[in-house]
């Protein structure tokens, strides 16, 4: 029943191809115009945007909420303010939770705990294979029923490609999309950093690209091969964009997405032993950096997802190679796509459409626009803002980012998903 | 930053965790150091007061008989107390974190600890997360870095050599695994010599391997032409089984330093080894034992390297007399 009237903001609404000082009505949960609303809306609520951009509350494809199973790392409900703070209305949580999202019960666990914490856009992934242990099929059917969108094998590794294939017939029959994380485990094995200089410097375990690579290709083959729709997580390398590219030359029709920090941090950037810069993929070369850049900005690289894991101290706490991989990336997925614009790799319709729009069609959801008569999410956010990484700024349970203590550009003010507003910079503080 | 982390404000060594960061200036000076202490071993009384009251702990997590010995011998000769702990039989085999192993020692008033461990990075770890008044000296963090082995191989030279500016020296085996190595190749690099090679098999070599400062040769007589010093690294039996190398024998043929191998380097060519050796595989018997090798004097240079280190590191950390 809320009548919300945001005014005299930059709407930047890519799928409509907006970019424009105006303001969006809302009412019933849903918007009611974008632009130009209606003179007569008596709104109950009144936002003013004036020189801020307002634009569709984001959808991350990869936040890891540490529920069910990991609740010294994060709660579904810490994750999801930290969400909420970081302008994501919607979000998709990985199948490897414990248990793995391997069964209706544990879809409808989270589900249930997402709503209690008033959060309701929580897209459980289900797990390719039971346990995620690469050689059973999960019941992909039941899953999808519970309501799972989209099927992952996690960080996991498939036991053999017969297997992989079987499984991706199976998915395609039931017309699931396959969130893929090429990793090819026989290559990577313990490896904790790029098999490069600076891995070879410190004597660090490496992960050679051709580990990210060669899954991906085979990957791409069996897509083919089985009709199954594809999409690949967290891309890290130039010859992961140069494989996709070609592969969407000759018809293939395949997404993929690319984890916020990897477009900013390359190997160089790592603090020697910081396990702050401890993550998977791992950060990698100043020429990877140029392709990710580059294939986000050509379209190669579809969406910008955060890849957010907290983790509790003790995960980070030890010899580099013993910590736990993963950065606490939610909060900061806003300033540092802004930096992205700020350098002139992308535009600010490109960059929000990375967040919004697109992520939204792989998903095949009905969000990610300001289109009249769509559920009312949406992220206001100051983009001259500065704020300075801290406790009294974060949300999230884990503070393990190499951002720490940093001070970043850009910060969400309001998001309101289906015409409620879940967080407010001014009453957070 | 590693630099900041080992120096105190005034540039004086705190702890000694790798020669990464460290200047040429305070290199030489830990050889001078050593140097001092060099002649002791011969003496009658072969102890000095500097580090009494001191208690270094001997923090092995990976075995070590020679290492430790000669931190031992060297801890003693400074009049320090040493303590040795066993990680086999501690608590770490009960599931004691490294960090909790290190405040319990720490409340236990100890000055300093020597550590060994089987991943890169550990010394680091400790450092960091030490108390304030407490010196860490790295004997060995996994792959990364063994910094007094190669300050004891630098002495060692230096006494052959002297002048580092003109040496080309060859480091030959297993590179990939060897944190022995990359400390070598820092402190080389960091002394101004002419020229380092590593020797090796693709499989033994890490990746870029050249941006370390080093031109990479699979061929050993090539790699070998108009070399001074030839430093052999010890290969573990366990490469074979992963598909490293196919055998010890084909090792030997290809990168073994024979006394036909060593006649292709300068005739006055030293031998260097840190040990142990692996006598058939990296190195012939005859050429272990022979006029050209000095690895015996590498281990007795050792004691006195380790106590220059160990009472520069002191002197800054709990304030040595």
């Amino acid at each position: 029943m809320n009548r919300i009237l945001i005014r005299n903001g930059r709407i930047v609404d890519p799928a409509n191809g907006i970019d424009a000082v105006g303001s969006v009505a809302i009412a019933d949960g849903k918007i009611v115009a974008a632009g130009n609303p209606p003179q007569n809306f008596d709104a109950d609520t009144v936002i003013d945007a004036d020189r801020q951009v307002v634009c569709p509350g984001f959808i991350d494809l990869s936040a890891r909420l540490r529920e069910p199973g990991h609740t010294q790392k994060g709660t579904i409900q810490s994750e999801t303010r930290a969400a909420a703070a970081a302008g994501v209305t919607s979000l998709c949580l990985p199948p490897d939770t414990q248990p793995v999202i391997d069964t209706p019960a544990v879809v409808e666990y989270i589900k249930d705990k997402a709503e209690k914490a008033d959060y309701d856009a929580v897209y459980p992934i289900g797990a390719l294979t039971q346990r995620l242990a690469g050689t059973e099929l999960s019941a992909l059917f039941a899953l999808k029923q519970a309501g799972c969108i989209a099927i992952s094998n996690g960080r996991a590794a498939i036991d053999n490609l017969l297997i992989l294939r079987r499984a991706m017939e199976y998915a395609s029959s039931h017309d699931l999309l396959l969130l893929y994380r090429p990793n090819e485990t026989s290559l990577s094995g313990k490896g904790c950093a790029h098999e490069g200089e600076i891995a070879s410097r410190y004597g660090l375990p490496g992960i050679p690209e051709a580990a990210e690579t060669i899954a991906l290709a085979q990957c791409l083959e069996l897509a083919e091969l089985t009709g199954c729709r594809v999409h690949f997580s967290q891309i890290s390398c130039k010859h992961s964009v140069i494989k996709l590219q070609q592969a969407r030359k000759y018809g293939q029709r395949v997404t993929a997405d690319v984890a916020i920090h990897q477009l900013h941090l390359t190997e160089n950037d790592m603090v020697p032993f910081d396990s702050n810069y401890h993550v998977n993929p791992p950060f990698r070369t100043a020429i990877d950096r140029h392709y990710l850049r580059e294939g986000l900005a050509n379209g190669t690289l579809d969406a910008i997802c955060s890849h957010h894991q907290p983790h509790d101290i003790d995960a980070k706490l030890g010899a580099f190679p013993e910590t736990e991989p993963g950065i606490a990336s939610l909060e900061t997925l806003l300033p540092l796509t802004l930096a992205l614009v700020e350098s002139g790799i992308v535009s600010l319709a490109q960059a929000i459409a990375a967040l919004t729009v697109k992520p939204a069609k792989i998903l095949g959801l009905p969000v990610g626009t300001l289109t009249a008569g769509q559920a009312a999410d949406l992220c206001i956010f100051d983009p001259d803002l500065r704020w300075t990484v801290e406790h009294c700024n974060w949300h999230s349970h884990g503070t393990n980012t190499p951002y720490w203590q940093q001070t970043l550009q850009g910060r969400v003010t309001h998001t309101l998903r289906a015409g409620k507003i879940i967080f407010s910079l001014k009453e957070s503080t | 930053m590693t630099r900041h982390l080992q120096l105190t404000d005034d540039g004086k060594l705190k702890h000694f965790l790798t020669i990464e960061g460290l200047s040429r200036e305070l290199l030489t000076d830990i050889l001078d150091t050593a140097e001092s202490f060099a002649g002791m071993s011969e003496q009658h009384v072969k102890k000095v007061p500097l580090l009494r009251g001191k208690t270094i702990v001997n923090l092995f997590f990976e075995n070590s008989t020679r290492t430790r010995t000669t931190f031992e011998l060297a801890a003693t000769r400074l009049s320090a107390d040493v303590l040795n702990i066993n990680i086999a039989t501690s608590a770490t085999s009960k599931g004691e974190s490294l960090l909790d192993t290190i405040r319990n020692l720490e409340a236990m008033h100890v000055d300093m600890f020597v550590v060994r461990h089987a991943i890169s990075g550990a010394a680091h770890f400790i450092a960091q997360n030490s108390a304030p008044h407490i010196s860490v000296i790295n004997a060995g963090d996994g792959q990364h870095a063994h910094p007094t082995q190669a300050m004891l191989d630098m002495f060692t030279i230096r006494q052959h050599k002297q002048d580092f500016s003109r040496l080309k020296v060859a480091i030959v085996g297993d590179m990939l695994h060897s944190r022995v190595a990359r400390s070598q190749i820092l402190a080389l690099n960091t002394l101004g010599v002419a020229e380092i090679r590593v020797i090796a098999p693709k499989t033994l070599l890490p990746a870029h391997v050249e941006r370390l400062g080093v031109t990479p040769c699979h061929d050993m007589a090539a790699g070998l032409a108009d070399i001074d010093v030839i430093i052999m690294l010890r290969l573990q039996k366990e490469r074979m089984n992963s598909a490293f190398l196919p055998s010890e024998s084909e090792f030997f043929k290809c990168y073994g330093l024979s006394e036909a191998k060593l006649k292709l380097a300068k005739p006055d060519a030293i031998v260097m080894h840190p040990g142990p050796i692996n006598r058939g595989v990296e190195i012939e018997s005859s050429v272990a034992d022979g006029p050209q090798s000095v690895i015996l004097q590498q281990v007795s240079n050792g004691i006195a390297v380790r106590m220059a280190i160990l009472s520069m590191a002191m002197r800054s950390a709990g304030g040595a007399s």
